[in-house]
């Protein structure tokens, strides 16, 4: 997403959101370990995001004031970065690795199942917001492969039938916890954005 | 050729995330000596050992920590532990499983250089690594061997992990730099270099982690001694690794200089199936690849130039016979293009069209001039660029071009006549 497409969000001034005192506490200990503010941007934003679910234009705005830096500064940084969400993830974010060494041991079976399994396509949200599909690069575990990361943890060795109950158990869970937090129209983070979903 | 394990003791099934089992053994033992040495003596002892850096370029250690100017400006040590090369897996190990060895190197490396802030940079994707690193370094506050006066010496450093954010270009040093600096991973213009114009504009030295791991092996054995396990101008051990298409797939340590096929056969156990090579990537996805005529190259910086490829991170992926060359090419080029910066045209540009025209061969859509056309735009990114990611994504495309000819034209008449 290009920043100027930011505007066309829905505004949500940074007033209306702000952070946990745990958080602007972390914040507060990050400023100490660079000599410029924005040194902590990154780690910041990473925070938010962890908060909030994902970066709405909001977000940012709440971010450039806490760091005292530019929205401009703060868009230019997030839009950098695939690890930075401009927009809202499933609750399961599956992250399948489709480069050399997995796709030599078949990476690309493990994306036709989860395909089969989830109904969406790599780049894809399912409606209910519990999964996001993707195809990413490398995650340097190549001798484990075919690999695979979701949210923060490594699957290792992964077949296709593997595949198929790590998923199984995600529906489960999936079923018990509800979308992410950020998820359109879930809980305070607001509405828009049901753009990318697919069902 | 059996291992020689230094750095990596897995084998020894000790818990080295706790700061007492690595103490135990041996761990922070040449402290005493680094404070007897001095900073120069340090820097001595790692020139004398002709360590070159282990990221992949394979420059000399001591000589780049030479660099830094001498005008009393802040000094900062930067840890490229941002791991993302196609085909690696050697930082990893380090950080989620023996987290105080890098620790331990950065220790006397930044006394060396006169560093006392350190940030270690991890790639976004390595949640185990940020999380064991931090909590490593969190036990060495507590036992006093980070922060102020440690141990007594007089000497302060404060080590802080960054966490990447997806970015494979920020494994560049110049882009790592922008990036702590909370900046898009755009690479700078060299010069000038971080040496002198690092990391928040002062001085800095980018070392990548395995290079720093080996700093406290080269003081325990003495400089001459570790030199002398590798081959001539490249010395040491080094972690290899091995992937794709072989029986036993793995990370190992072994002298820099032995023989590729040892680490494919022996080592590796050999190709999936007892079947041919195809084709073999020496050390991650930015080097031109080789055929199997060329696998007894002893692996180390020189010899691999010198079959016209790279050691790169001497994380060998084996292609066996059989594999479609042109679905490699695909996978090769679209990762080159989704992680060029964009700064320069004929890396964006390139990069693009590269893949573009390797999806028309996949696709049948494109016959065999489209090679040449390839070779073309490669060597139109060669050498016009910020940084080595141009040549990251020409040169492996260009190896495949050239070598393979034959397969490829094979894999062309097969879609095409389909
Ligand atoms: C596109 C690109 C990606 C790179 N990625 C890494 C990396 O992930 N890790 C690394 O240590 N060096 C990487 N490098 C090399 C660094 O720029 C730099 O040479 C290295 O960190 C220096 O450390 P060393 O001297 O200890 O090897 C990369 C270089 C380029 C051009
Ligand atoms: S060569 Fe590519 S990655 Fe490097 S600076 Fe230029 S555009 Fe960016
Ligand atoms: S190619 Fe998948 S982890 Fe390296």
């Amino acid at each position: 997403m290009a920043a100027h497409e930011m505007d066309h969000d829905t505004q949500s001034p940074h007033e209306d959101l702000s952070f946990s005192s745990a958080t602007q506490a972390k914040i507060t200990e990050l400023l100490t370990r660079y000599p410029r503010k924005q040194g902590a941007l990154i780690p910041t934003l990473f925070l938010a995001q962890d908060e909030f679910g994902w970066l709405k234009p909001g977000t940012m705005e709440l971010v450039a004031h806490t760091l005292e830096l530019p929205v401009t500064t703060v868009l230019a940084t997030a839009m950098f970065y695939t690890m930075l969400y401009k927009t809202p993830h499933g609750r399961f974010h599956i992250q399948i690795c489709t480069n050399v060494s997995c796709f030599l041991l078949g990476a690309d079976d493990l994306v036709a199942a989860a395909r089969e399994v989830l109904g969406i396509a790599p780049g894809e949200t399912s409606a209910d917001g519990l999964f996001t599909l993707e195809q990413v690069q490398c995650l340097c575990a190549c001798e484990r492969a075919p690999t695979l990361q979701i949210n923060k943890k490594d699957y290792f060795n992964v077949t296709p039938t593997k595949m198929r109950e790590i998923l199984a158990d995600m529906q489960k869970e999936g079923a018990r916890l509800g979308p992410s937090v950020g998820w359109p129209g879930h809980a305070h983070v607001g509405q828009s954005h049901g753009g990318h979903s697919h069902a | 050729m059996p291992e020689q394990r230094i750095l990596l003791r897995r084998h020894l099934g000790v818990d080295f995330t706790k700061l007492d089992n690595y103490l135990k053994h041996g761990g922070f033992q040449m402290w005493k000596r680094v404070m007897e040495l001095g900073p120069d003596g340090v820097i001595a002892e790692v020139k004398t050992s002709g360590l070159r850096g282990r990221g992949g370029a394979g420059f000399p250690t001591g000589v780049k920590w030479g660099f830094l100017p001498k005008d009393g400006r802040t000094r900062y040590l930067v840890v490229n532990a941002d791991e993302g090369e196609p085909g690696t897996f050697k930082d990893r190990y380090f950080l989620e499983e023996d987290p105080f060895r890098q620790l331990e190197g950065i220790l006397y490396s930044a006394y060396a250089i006169g560093a006392h802030v350190c940030y270690i940079y991890i790639r976004g994707e390595y949640w185990n690594s940020k999380a064991v690193t931090d909590d490593a370094i969190q036990q060495l506050y507590k036992a006093g061997w980070l922060g102020k006066n440690i141990q007594g010496s007089g000497f302060d450093l404060d080590v802080y992990v960054h966490s990447g954010a997806g970015a494979y270009i920020c494994g560049e040093e110049t882009a790592l730099i922008e990036s702590i600096e909370g900046k898009p991973g755009m690479p700078r213009l060299k010069p000038p270099f971080p040496a002198n114009f690092g990391v928040f504009g002062m001085p800095t030295i980018v070392n990548n982690t395995e290079t720093l791991a080996a700093v406290p092996v080269i003081l325990e054995m003495g400089p001459e001694q570790w030199s002398a396990l590798g081959s001539p101008r490249n010395g040491g051990t080094k972690l290899m690794g091995v992937s794709g298409h072989v029986k036993k797939p793995g990370l190992f340590e072994v002298p820099m200089g032995t023989p590729m096929r040892e680490i494919i056969y022996e080592l590796g156990g050999g190709v999936l199936d007892d079947k041919e090579i195809l084709a073999v990537i020496p050390g991650g996805s930015s080097c031109p690849f080789l055929t199997k005529d060329e696998i007894d190259v002893p692996m180390d910086f020189d010899a691999l130039k010198g079959v016209g490829s790279m050691l790169g991170t001497a994380c060998i992926t084996v292609i066996a016979e059989g594999t479609d060359l042109i679905k490699v090419m695909c996978r090769v080029a679209k990762f080159y293009q989704h992680e060029s910066c964009g700064q320069c045209t004929p890396c964006r540009q390139g990069t693009g069209w590269i893949h573009a025209i390797c999806q028309k061969l996949d696709s049948g859509a494109a016959g065999p001039e489209a090679i040449d056309l390839l070779i073309d735009a490669c060597n139109q990114i060669d050498g016009n660029t910020i940084c080595a990611h141009g040549e990251a994504a020409a040169w492996p495309i260009r190896s495949i071009c050239k070598k393979f000819r034959p397969q490829l034209e094979a894999a062309i008449r097969a879609r095409t006549a389909a």
